[in-house]
C-alpha cells in the first residue's frame, strides 16, 4: 500500500508538514517494496486549486493513504469519493523518518 | 409556489463504478441514452437491497426522513427496472449528496484518521499499530461554533436547520433527521412537538404530484 506523507523538506529528517495542499514535498511511501520516494509539489506556490491538482497528482501515483496536519473542504470529498485514507496528525511535531518508522513496525 | 429544496443526503460507500453497459442484442443498444441512477437512489438500494437493513434504519443513515428514504428507494429500483427491461446503459451519478466516512482517534500516537473503506470500527491504528482506537466526531458536524476544531475546514454542509416546536408553550428545539416531531415530548408541558418555527402559520398541505 502506498502511503503519501506531507512534508517541509527532502530529507529524512524534514518535519512533516501541516498543509495539505500547499506543502513543499510529498514522500510516496511503498509499504511493499519498503522505498520511499520524494517528489516536489509543483502545485505549493499555486494561486488556487492547489489542493484538488495535488490530489489528481497522489491519485496518479495510486497512493490510498495521506498523512497530513490538515485538510482542506473541497479536499475531504473528493479522498472519500477516491476511498483515499486520511490521517490527521496533531500534537508534537513528527519527523518523516518518525512515521515511515511508524509505517514500517509490522508489530 | 416552488416546490420544497431537497435536503442533502449522507453517502458512506461510494459506488465502485460509474456505470454498467450492455451486451450482446442490438448494437443500437449499446449506444442509447443511459438511465442516471443518482448516487443517493445508489445508496438506498445498498443499505435496503443489498445490506438488507430496514427503511427506518437506512434512512438514519443517509441522514434523511423514513418517506423520504422509502421515495428514494423506489425511484432507484423502478431506473433499475427501466434499464434491465428496456436494455439501457446506467450510468450513477448526480444527486443532491454529501460523501462522508466516520472519523476514529487514536490515544496512542494522538493521530486521527478516517476509514473510507468500510463501515466497520477499525481495532487497530493505521499509523502506531496500537489497539487504543475510538470513534471520534469531528466538533464542526454538531455546532460549528467550537474554536479548537481541527477540521475547521471539513464542516459537513448541512443545509437549513429545521426546528421542532411546541404548540402550547412555545418551546423550540432543534430538529433532528429522521425522529418525527410528534415523538418529541416538550419538557415544559409534556405535550407533543410540531414541525415548523411559528406557531400561527400553519403547515402547507402537499399536494400530490407536485414533485418533478
Amino acid at each position: 500500500m502506498k502511503t503519501a506523507i506531507t512534508s517541509t523538506g527532502n530529507m529524512g529528517s524534514s518535519l512533516v508538514d501541516s498543509r495539505f495542499g500547499r506543502c513543499a514535498w510529498f514522500v510516496i511511501y511503498d509499504s511493499q517494496s519498503g522505498s520511499s520516494e520524494f517528489i516536489p509539489n509543483p502545485y505549493a506556490h499555486a494561486e488556487e486549486e492547489a489542493g484538488a491538482e495535488s490530489v489528481k497528482l497522489l491519485i496518479s501515483r495510486k497512493v490510498e493513504r495521506i498523512i497530513s496536519g490538515e485538510f482542506g473542504i473541497k479536499i475531504k470529498p473528493m479522498l472519500d469519493i477516491n476511498k483515499i485514507q486520511m490521517i490527521v496528525i496533531t500534537g508534537k511535531e513528527k519527523t518523516i523518518d518518525d512515521i515511515i518508522g511508524m509505517l514500517s513496525d509490522k508489530s | 409556489m416552488s416546490p420544497r429544496t431537497r435536503k442533502l443526503r449522507k453517502i458512506v460507500n461510494p459506488p465502485p463504478v460509474k456505470g454498467f453497459r450492455p451486451y450482446g442484442g442490438d448494437s443500437a443498444l449499446k449506444n442509447s441514452e443511459p438511465v442516471y441512477l443518482l448516487y443517493e437512489e445508489y445508496e438506498a438500494l445498498r443499505l435496503c437491497d443489498y445490506d438488507m437493513l430496514n427503511h427506518n434504519q437506512a434512512s438514519g443513515l443517509m441522514e434523511v426522513s423514513r418517506p423520504t428514504f422509502t421515495r428514494i428507494c423506489a425511484s432507484g429500483r423502478q431506473k433499475m427496472a427501466k434499464a434491465l427491461v428496456e436494455g439501457r446503459q446506467i450510468a450513477i451519478e448526480g444527486g443532491k449528496v454529501f460523501f462522508d466516512s466516520d472519523w476514529f482517534h487514536c490515544s496512542g500516537c494522538g493521530s486521527y484518521f478516517n476509514d473510507p473503506h468500510k463501515e466497520v470500527v477499525p481495532d487497530r491504528c493505521p499509523l502506531c499499530k496500537s489497539n487504543s482506537v475510538e470513534s471520534w466526531e469531528p466538533a464542526g458536524k454538531r455546532n460549528s461554533g467550537d474554536g479548537d476544531n481541527i477540521f475547521s475546514g471539513t464542516n459537513i454542509p448541512t443545509g437549513r436547520k429545521d426546528i421542532c416546536y411546541c404548540p402550547s408553550c412555545g418551546e423550540k428545539r432543534e430538529h433532528q433527521p429522521g425522529v418525527p416531531c410528534r415523538s418529541e415530548i416538550c419538557s415544559q408541558c409534556n405535550q407533543p412537538m410540531q414541525r415548523g418555527g411559528m406557531p400561527e402559520t400553519g403547515r402547507q398541505k402537499r399536494t400530490r404530484g407536485g414533485r418533478k
